[in-house]
């Protein structure tokens, strides 16, 4: 039989990040001076726990390398060894190296990890002798040789007290018989006492053991292996041949473990298997993704599944005896189906729902990190870490959330000296924050810092050519230009958040999960970076609106009403496109029948409805014929099967089982505003352009 | 009739590859995350099989078996250790609390046959 373990790494994947997670943690936590045993006892276990699944998967560099790490949390927690500050750095860098390794041992590729880093601060620390103990000494592979075929006797007298460590003498004598070709037992009764002197806790045969075989002396020692101390053998060759040489042999190879040589022959040597790494590389299993989900979830879930059983079963009793009378008792069991269907769909989406502490929990590191790298002082507040969210977007919030909170950091919070000067407290505070929202999540990064200076902002912004000199804006279209792309307003671009990658991939990275980036600051008090996000990627509250016959999806979340414009309402606006006026505002829209090419679609705005969005805190409109009603829709994605379509996010199928399309509000938004969009000249055309003074709008 | 082994150790991946290798050699699994939930697991309940992780949380290993030795109906059964010290003080002092014999890491299933026909009926 061979067993394939590898369908245990994803496991092991995820396993070690948590434990990576509580060693960062623990490592965090420690006090130089100071000697917790339980703490250090934790983190090592953390460790302990990496290698022993490491090695056992054939991840030999992590097994390799935690082994080092583990040996200096073992002294430490011993008291052997004292915590210090620089242990606690150099243990500190030993996890990232580790984290490296596990990382790439993902695609078979920790070989190519650099860890003399991490492995010359042990070492420095121990002073010597870590490298030499990076590697476990190698088993000896070297096969047994093979005995030539000889009678031997095995005499197994068992200690009384044999049976009080769950062990059976039976099971040895079998193994013995197992080894031989011939064998022959005799069982020696004669400590065996009375029957009113029996104890059954005890043992008393004894039983010598005679076989012809070719297995070696150690290959029979090994039946012994666990009994050694609680019995007496002696093992004796009955016609000694001239295997001397046999027995050198298997005595070097067998000293620290025997080599699994089954008498079969299937045994496959594990241990060849993991050197050949590059065969390994090709035929790695994809990692699939895992998921791991409290007990009691399942449960609730499995329950629900019984109730919707019943419930079913009870609308098929109805309909088999159906008469006039059962109408109303027909509705309550489709109400029954009804909320339980609405419910399991509830709990199985919170299956996906993991807390947003899954993300947070990076951060200490991360600012305990930075603050010493930028010698700034910083208290970091984590609220509200419970609230949950959809896996998917947990995964995708880790680099936005890093970056902004990286920026908080470094441009957000002044130097001690400043904030001293400044009469605040010298310790600067970043706060993470997440709480639910209506349906939405919302997650603020806030400091206590400067704040954004729109004057510098403005200046870099109009330097860079992204506006015009005499441009008015907003403080907050301020803020937004620092999401535009390749803009950065450090002077000198600093190690720790001005990579190039800036806000501009932040605000495209929450946007890919239809949230929103808002900012908002204040001078010498601080900034508030706002991410707002939808609770999940695959469920989405729907406005069915219809164009030409075809019924679109618009999500309901960016909604904020729909009317009949009166024919005065819209007008063309040269250079803007066509707008709708509503109390004194104009709203730039786009006609869903132009852009999705529906010729039999309603022209006249006055004879539709226009449906007013907002993204961004920035208002535009649709053109469609009708609003059909809200609706919940699962969201399918379109690239996977068909290919991206323009301002379409994906598709769903409605009640009636058609096929409905789903618009993307920030693209629709763009094509709103962009004044050479598709549809433009169409809408200009049909409106017969009517013309107003562009001051009028300034927007 | 099936036989049922009791996995204790408080590494899922080490959990899941000895129950499955268990499995494979036709044991129920059940687990455990440290010694007290596996005492947890063996109130009015028998298994033919014990094996335990040493060094966990909230109960260690060798605390473990000294408990089960201590249930009548556990008495005779048999206990392997998991463990990745091959150190003779280690295996002695898990004979002395009870223990049937040992595994050492890292784990490979047919080692875990193997040692498994060496304790089991």
């Amino acid at each position: 039989m061979s067993l394939d373990l590898s369908q245990f790494r994803a496991t092991f994947f995820e396993e070690a990040g948590e434990h990576l997670l509580s060693m960062e943690s623990g490592l965090l936590a420690l006090v130089p001076g100071a000697n917790d045993p339980e703490q250090l006892n934790a983190i090592f276990r953390s460790a302990h726990s990496i290698k022993g699944a490491a090695a056992s998967l054939g991840f030999q560099h992590v097994a390799a390398f935690t082994h080092t790490l583990e040996s200096l949390l073992d002294r430490m927690r011993s008291g052997e060894f004292p915590v210090t500050e620089a242990a606690i750095a150099a243990l500190l860098t030993s996890s990232d190296t580790l984290r490296a390794l596990v990382d790439a041992s993902r695609v078979d590729d920790a070989g190519a990890v650099d860890t003399r880093k991490a492995t010359a601060a042990l070492a420095t620390l121990t002073g010597a002798g870590a490298e030499a103990s990076a590697h476990a000494a190698p088993v000896a592979a070297t096969p047994l040789a093979r005995a030539a075929g000889r009678d031997v006797e095995v005499r197994f007298v068992p200690h009384p007290s044999l049976f009080l460590t769950g062990q059976d003498p039976l099971l040895v004598v079998r193994e013995l018989v197992g080894l031989g070709e011939r064998s022959d037992v005799t069982c020696d009764s004669s400590r065996l006492p009375s029957l009113d002197e029996l104890d059954p806790e005890q043992c008393y045969l004894a039983w010598t053991i005679r076989l012809h075989t070719t297995a070696t002396r150690e290959l029979i020692e090994e039946a012994f292996l666990f009994i050694e101390d609680d019995c007496h053998y002696e093992i004796r060759d009955l016609v000694p041949a001239g295997d001397v040489a046999t027995q050198d042999d298997a005595a070097s190879a067998s000293a620290v473990e025997p080599a699994p040589v089954a008498a079969d022959g299937t045994a496959a040597p594990a241990s060849a298997e993991r050197r050949r790494g590059g065969e390994r590389r090709a035929v790695a299993a994809p990692e699939l993704a895992s998921i791991r989900v409290p007990i009691d979830k399942v449960d609730a879930l499995v329950d629900l599944v019984g109730e919707l059983v019943i419930a079913q079963a009870m609308v098929n009793e109805i309909v088999a005896n159906f008469h006039d009378g059962s109408l109303a008792a027909l509705q309550d069991a489709l109400g029954a189906l009804d909320r339980n269907t609405r419910e399991l769909q509830e709990r199985v989406m919170s299956v996906r729902m993991l807390p947003v502490g899954t993300v947070f929990n990076r951060f200490p590191r991360l600012v305990h990190d930075l603050s010493s790298q930028l010698g700034k002082r910083v208290r970091l507040v984590m609220e509200g870490e419970e609230t949950e969210l959809d896996k998917g977007m947990i995964e995708r919030l880790g680099d936005p959330l890093t970056h902004l909170v990286r920026n908080a950091i470094d441009h957000g919070l002044e130097l001690p000296e400043a904030r001293r000067a400044a009469g605040k407290r010298e310790e600067g505070t970043v706060t993470l924050r997440a709480a639910h929202e209506g349906g939405n999540v919302v997650i603020d990064i806030v400091d206590d810092g400067k704040g954004l200076d729109a004057a510098r902002i403005r200046d870099k912004a109009i330097a860079n050519g992204l506006v015009r000199a005499d441009e008015l804006l907003s403080a907050e279209d301020t803020y937004n230009l620092i999401f535009l792309p390749g803009f950065s307003t450090a002077a000198v671009v600093s190690d720790v958040s001005g990579r190039g990658v800036g806000m501009d991939v932040v605000k495209r990275n929450v946007e890919a999960m239809n949230g929103s980036v808002t900012i908002q600051s204040e001078a010498g008090h601080g900034s508030r970076f706002r991410l707002r996000l939808p609770l999940t990627l695959a469920i989405l509250d729907g406005l069915v609106v219809k164009v030409g016959g075809t019924a679109y999806v618009v999500p309901l979340l960016s909604v904020v009403a729909s009317l009949r414009p009166g024919p005065r309402d819209v007008r063309a606006i040269l250079g803007q496109g066509e707008v709708l006026v509503v109390r004194g505002e104009s709203i730039p829209f786009v006609r869903l029948h132009a852009l999705f090419n529906h010729p039999e679609g309603v022209v006249e705005p006055s004879q539709g409805i226009i449906v007013v969005l907002e993204t961004e805190e920035r208002r535009f409109g649709v053109l469609v014929d009708e609003v059909v009603g809200q609706q919940q829709v699962v969201i399918k994605n379109l690239e996977t099967n068909f290919r991206k379509l323009d301002a379409i996010m994906g598709a769903t199928i409605l009640g009636d089982g058609r096929i409905s399309l789903i618009t993307d509000v920030q693209e629709l938004f763009r094509i709103a505003t962009n004044r050479r969009a598709l549809g433009d000249v169409a809408a200009l055309a049909a409106v017969g352009a009517h013309q107003a003074p562009d001051e009028d709008f300034v927007s | 009739m099936g036989k049922t082994a009791l996995v204790v150790d408080d590494s899922t991946t080490m959990r899941e590859m000895v129950s499955y290798s268990l499995k494979e050699a036709g044991f129920e699994a059940v687990t455990a995350g440290n010694g007290q939930e596996g005492l947890d697991a063996l109130s009015g309940k028998s298994v033919d099989l014990i094996i335990s992780d040493l060094n966990m949380p909230v109960m260690d290993g060798l605390t473990f078996i000294k408990h089960v030795r201590a249930i009548d109906s556990c008495k005779g059964v048999p206990i392997l250790m998991l463990t990745t010290e091959s150190q003779q003080s280690m295996k002695e002092q898990a004979k002395a609390a009870g223990a049937t014999g040992w595994l050492v890491k890292p784990f490979n299933p047919e080692m875990l046959l193997k040692v498994i026909a060496k304790v089991v009926p």
